[in-house]
């Protein structure tokens, strides 16, 4: 009886919190999922219509998909190519929470800022050229170049390559390292038989932390490489807000999100990255 | 052999550190050059300060800014603690699980997309798109952050108190408020700090949602930036990296103070 009354009082107190949270879940989450596809079957009159996708599958968009996938995977090979390394190296300093969080800072800082002082470093009249100028290399075209895209790119990114790799480094046993070393093992075959196999979970996570919204960067493409990069993302911003041809935008977002859901799948377990990655 | 590895690491880790943190400085650096370019310093000044405080639609803009981030993760947090505690009540795992993935689709989902589906969303229910807009996806894009930053912490809570607070006569509501909220104050605090920062971060999605008439920070940024180079923004940047490192500051203590707590009752 007395149980029973308590049941009761727990469900109704849970449908009161449920409520306004599944209310977001259908409005925010599940809504627009669904209308992005059911506006990827309009064409820009407003008829229903397969010629979206029929155009989705013409060299122009397919190279488009294809390149936006080769930055994006030169993008996250960088970022892991530097974070690794950085990484390791925090978890062997004293303090080692105060320079994590350094590394993090600049993560908080608006990347429109960033993006905004890359240009002036880059100018012709900027840092990098006074340098190479000084080095007797001579000033060269940095801005709107790939160099400088994938550059700013891994440079935003690698704060949340180095955080998953950090917590995933933390969490290994030492010992098993000494082990390694007291067996013979030379500091490469334990980093590559010991300390990467055991990472790997976070080298996943912060792979996918960068390559999703590598493939999706638009504002970088246009101040950094002039538009010179066309990503899917740049694609997706070009239908909705110049073009207005919502229909063919909503296209490249469906396939944008299978590729997103395929990734993931094969990723399989990415859920501690992405509580640790709290940002994009 | 131990100290010749020690030297080449630190080095690497030094040019890693003065790669993340030149473009900042560099912005700050020129903000204060009276030649009014970021090419040659000439001289020092604070007449770009003085611009950012008389440029009164810039203000108006931070303001703006500040109003949706405040507002935005004050309701996304209130939103996402009920849906942290639904969540931690249901017991069944598969619902349970369903929800976990719906509510992460927004965290992993690149922004570009978010921003295109809540513009539809929002022309399809005929919200004008400005202030109500912007607020709404913020709103939308802070809750599944805020739950995910609460629920470790329910699940650290042990049931029993639970119990206790009841066979003690405590109502659902007493629970909540003096048994729950108080355990999971800290992660409230944090998912709250995370929403803020978010809020104040985003370009990409206010980008899409944002009118003619309204605009906040980052989008102003990038209409600024394409147009040229223009030394206020630079004041302004420094003026935001400031108040950031204060926020960073607040946020590191709240989290050492709530990760201390924690500790002592593991131990008890």
């Amino acid at each position: 009886m007395e149980k029973a009354g308590l049941v009761v009082m727990e469900a109704r107190a849970r449908n009161f919190y449920l409520v306004p949270y599944l209310l977001w879940i259908v409005l925010f989450v599940v809504a627009p999922i669904l209308l992005i596809v059911y506006y990827s079957f309009f064409n820009v009159e407003g008829e229903f219509t397969l010629s979206n996708y029929e155009k989705f599958f013409t060299p122009v968009y397919l190279r488009m998909t294809l390149s936006s996938f080769w930055y994006a995977f030169l993008i996250t090979f960088f970022s892991l190519l530097v974070a690794y390394p950085t990484a390791y190296l925090l978890t062997r300093t004293k303090h080692k929470g105060l320079w994590l969080l350094l590394i993090i800072l600049p993560s908080w800082i608006n990347l429109l800022l960033k993006a905004y002082a890359f240009i002036g470093l880059f100018g012709t009249y900027g840092f990098v050229n006074a340098v190479l100028e000084l080095t007797g290399i001579g000033t060269k075209q940095l801005l709107f170049t790939d160099f400088s895209f994938v550059f700013v790119s891994v440079y935003i990114f690698i704060p949340f390559m180095v955080l998953p790799i950090f917590n995933a480094l933390e969490k290994m046993n030492p010992t098993l390292v000494y082990a390694a070393r007291d067996l013979g093992a030379s500091a490469w075959t334990t980093f590559r038989r010991v300390i990467f196999p055991l990472t790997l979970d976070g080298v996943k996570a912060g792979c996918m932390a960068v390559f999703i919204p590598a493939l999706s960067l638009f504002m970088i493409t246009r101040l950094i490489a002039g538009n010179r990069v066309i990503t899917l993302g740049t694609a997706i911003e070009q239908h909705f807000l110049v073009t207005q041809d919502w229909g063919m935008g909503a296209t490249i977002a469906v396939f944008l999100i299978i590729a997103m859901a395929l990734l993931m799948l094969l990723t399989g377990n990415r859920k501690r990255g992405l509580i640790d990655i709290a940002k994009k | 052999m131990r100290k010749n590895s020690w030297k080449p690491s630190n080095l690497y880790l030094i040019v890693v550190f003065a790669i993340l943190y030149a473009p900042i400085f560099y912005l700050m650096f020129y903000s204060f050059n009276s030649g009014g370019s970021m090419r040659e310093f000439e001289g020092f000044t604070w007449e770009f300060y003085g611009e950012v405080f008389q440029d009164t639609r810039l203000l108006i803009i931070v303001l703006n800014t500040f109003i949706i981030a405040l507002l935005s993760s004050a309701i996304s947090t209130i939103i996402g603690v009920f849906g942290a505690i639904a969540i931690h009540y249901i017991r069944s795992n598969r619902p349970k699980g369903t929800l976990l993935t719906l509510n992460n689709v927004l965290i992993v989902s690149p922004d570009v997309i978010i921003g295109a589906s809540f513009l539809i969303l929002f022309t399809i229910a005929g919200i004008q798109l400005g202030f109500v807009s912007v607020l709404l996806s913020h709103i939308a894009f802070s809750i599944p952050i805020v739950v995910i930053m609460v629920l470790p912490k329910l699940q650290e809570m042990s049931g029993t108190l639970l119990d206790a607070a009841r066979d003690l006569g405590a109502s659902s509501w007493e629970v909540l408020t003096r048994v729950i909220l108080p355990y999971i104050k800290p992660g409230i605090f944090a998912g709250f700090f995370m929403a803020l920062t978010y809020s104040l971060d985003d370009f990409a999605v206010t980008f899409f949602v944002t009118g003619n008439g309204f605009s906040t920070l980052s989008v102003e940024i990038y209409s600024r930036a394409r147009q040229g180079v223009s030394l206020s923004i630079n004041a302004l940047s420094t003026l935001i990296f400031l108040f950031t490192i204060l926020l960073v500051i607040g946020y590191y203590f709240i989290n050492r103070r709530s990760s201390r707590p924690a500790g002592r009752e593991e131990r008890a």
